[in-house]
């Protein structure tokens, strides 16, 4: 088993070389001389040049990423040039809203997506398998900020049961003390439920957003692969035995059906990184996503390649995780490694 | 007609021919069908878009701003009192020309590289596989987002951004498929008299992986206007007054707490349409070329 997790492990190192390099290649890719760009458009001659030496970006390109990744591997991601802030800090302190946020949405979705897909799989041609093929197609097409203003117009607007869609808690409230940053967590562990229900208000709606688009991909693969189980030996076996429809769905068809979709998983969550960026712009969600978007109005590079690197690097991590529990699930993919 | 019936192995040929397989196509399968006529009227819009529109997509009149959708107005007017239809109608010659121009793109280079890698194999193989992945290692949104920031706030570049974060799509599917036909029977025919391999690349192996290669196109066409809709609405790449449909549900959104829901709503219902569409289309054109994928 650990053999498996190490050589996992190894498999993402070069992933992440790849990451590093893209993200120090987009900084040189910058329109034009980057130290005039990162001395503003006021600076003088000289400022430029003091500025190109201070970057270092009079060495040859070799250097210069030498630099970057030493830079890096001390976890100095640079400062954003509107706010002086350090972008390895700023990333650090917003991470866990973004988080909360996503991880609650792929939660509410696999809770809805995975029982529809056994219902869709278990009753082909149905209703409910209609309904599911619908929903799969339609969920794939819904751009995410559209969908998150209609729920903000009928839950908010309409109805009035939804807070405003402004950040992660309402201004009468002050955040609780940080112990994991998950507000929802923290409010409880202050044992403050008041708090934990003004934030699980202002966490539904975009959670909910998150949640509706992620729903497709899970709901469509858990059906496919339920369809492929249930048509195997050995659940015909299980049925000709005469176990109860319900053991030989849940023990036999359902543990075995879940293998492809943890593998989805990982697609899905590359999906939901980028869908929260604009989900956070729609809510006013102080995350990492709006952080980059502020960022890219202003013009400032260092926020977004930093939030690019953490995003990659996060999604590698995700990934590894993905595949070390599909060894977990599945000990077949543990014998061959 | 004496034509026809004088030689009844071919009654058809030409348009006539292709007519008559477009109509058997769309009779099999009716959602199909649907999908086929709403991308007609796509086409029609982005061509004819900004002839038939009733006012001027730019024109702001401030006197009617804010209006909810009317007779005058069917989808009502912005805040600078611009005609939300006209806008709409207008903005899909830009995102239909964004999704077709980026997904050509990508063909070119993914779907090239691809087909190159897999027949090939070797060295070629090891670094399109090896570019691959890398893109791969990015959430793809977040990607394209720092392609456009670094290279330059333009449409090319969303275009280009786009392309770049389909190429594994591409380049993995044309492999496949190249790898398999290399030791094809008419493939070795073709060495055996003597063409190059480029050539058999090109004249041979290439042609027969175009019907599953425009399946791949469009069924990522969706994906690519979407995507794109998705860095304008994060402010990239179209700049306002322009008509395209992510930025006006951008510049839509602020209003919709406080009621004006058409403003963003009917730009965010074109480009839902349109994905939807070429999502049926996709599906319905890979059962035709491909039945066993069928889900």
């Amino acid at each position: 088993m650990l053999t498996m997790v190490f050589k996992r492990m190894l498999v993402a190192v070069p992933s992440l070389i790849g990451v590093v390099i893209v993200t120090f290649l987009l900084t040189r890719a910058l329109p034009g001389d980057p130290a005039a760009y990162f001395a503003g458009p006021a600076a003088t001659q000289e400022a430029i040049e003091q500025i190109r030496v201070k970057l270092g970006l009079d060495q040859p390109l070799i250097v210069q990423f030498g630099r970057y990744v030493s830079d890096l591997a001390q976890g100095d991601l640079g400062s954003s040039l509107t706010t002086g802030q350090l972008v390895g800090k700023e990333i650090k302190a917003r991470l866990p809203a973004s988080a909360e946020l996503t991880l609650l949405g792929l939660f509410v979705s696999m809770l809805i997506a995975i029982p529809l897909g056994i219902l869709a799989a278990t009753r082909p041609g149905s209703l409910i398998d209609h309904a599911c093929r619908v929903m799969a197609t339609a969920g794939v097409s819904l751009p995410v900020f559209f969908t998150g203003l209609i729920l903000v117009y009928v839950f908010y607007y309409l109805l009035g049961w939804a807070p405003a869609p402004l950040g992660r808690l309402d201004v009468f409230f002050s955040p609780p003390p940080q112990v994991t940053g998950f507000y929802l967590i923290d409010s409880l562990i202050a044992g403050n439920f008041e708090l934990f229900v003004a934030s699980l208000k202002q966490l539904i709606l975009p959670a909910a957003t998150l949640a509706i688009f992620s729903l497709a991909p899970i709901a469509r693969m858990t059906r496919a692969s339920m369809l492929a189980v249930l048509a195997s030996d050995f659940v015909r076996t299980a049925r000709a035995c005469g176990l109860a429809p319900y053991t030989v769905i849940i023990t036999y068809a359902f543990r075995n059906a879940m293998i492809p979709v943890v593998t989805t998983l990982g697609m899905v969550f590359s999906f939901l990184l980028g869908a929260n960026v604009l989900v956070e712009k729609v809510f006013a969600w102080p995350g990492i996503g709006s952080f980059a978007v502020e960022a890219l109005i202003a013009s400032d590079f260092a926020p977004l390649q930093g939030f690019v690197l953490t995003m990659a690097i996060m999604y590698v991590a995700l990934n590894l995780i993905i595949d070390i529990l599909y060894g977990l699930i599945d000990p077949r993919v543990r014998l061959e490694a | 007609m004496t034509d026809i019936a004088a030689t009844p192995r071919r009654p058809f040929s030409g348009i006539a021919a292709l007519l008559r397989h477009g109509r058997y196509v769309i009779g099999e399968n009716r959602v199909t069908g649907f999908a086929f006529g709403l991308f007609v009227v796509i086409v029609l819009a982005a061509v004819l878009g900004p002839y038939i529109v009733p006012y001027d997509p730019l024109a702001s009149n401030t006197a009617s701003a804010l209006k909810p959708p009317s007779a005058a107005h069917w989808f009502g007017t912005d805040q600078l009192g611009r005609d939300v239809f006209s806008r709409v109608v207008v903005a899909t010659r830009l995102d239909f020309f964004i999704a077709v121009a980026s997904v050509v793109l990508v063909f070119l280079m993914g779907g090239l590289a691809g087909v190159a890698a897999g027949f090939f194999g070797g060295w070629t193989d090891r670094i399109v596989g090896r570019l691959a992945d890398t893109i791969m290692a990015f959430p793809l949104f977040v990607l394209a987002m720092g392609i456009v920031a670094a290279l330059g706030n333009t449409v090319q570049n969303i275009i280009l951004a786009t392309a770049i974060v389909n190429f594994p799509l591409y380049a993995r599917t044309a492999r496949a498929q190249a790898n398999v036909l290399r030791e094809a029977g008419f493939v070795q025919a073709a060495r055996l008299s003597g063409n190059g391999e480029m050539r058999i690349l090109l004249a041979q192996v290439l042609p027969n992986i175009m019907p599953i290669m425009i399946v791949q196109m469009s069924l990522t066409m969706g994906y690519a206007i979407l995507n794109a809709a998705g860095l304008s609405f994060i402010g990239l790449g179209v700049r306002p007054p322009t008509a395209e449909w992510g930025i006006m549900v951008a510049e839509g959104a602020a209003f919709m707490v406080s009621g004006e829901w058409w403003i963003a709503f009917f730009p965010g219902l074109a480009l839902m349409i349109a994905v939807f569409c070429f999502n049926l289309l996709g599906d319905g054109l890979r059962d035709i070329v491909d039945p066993q994928r069928r889900t």
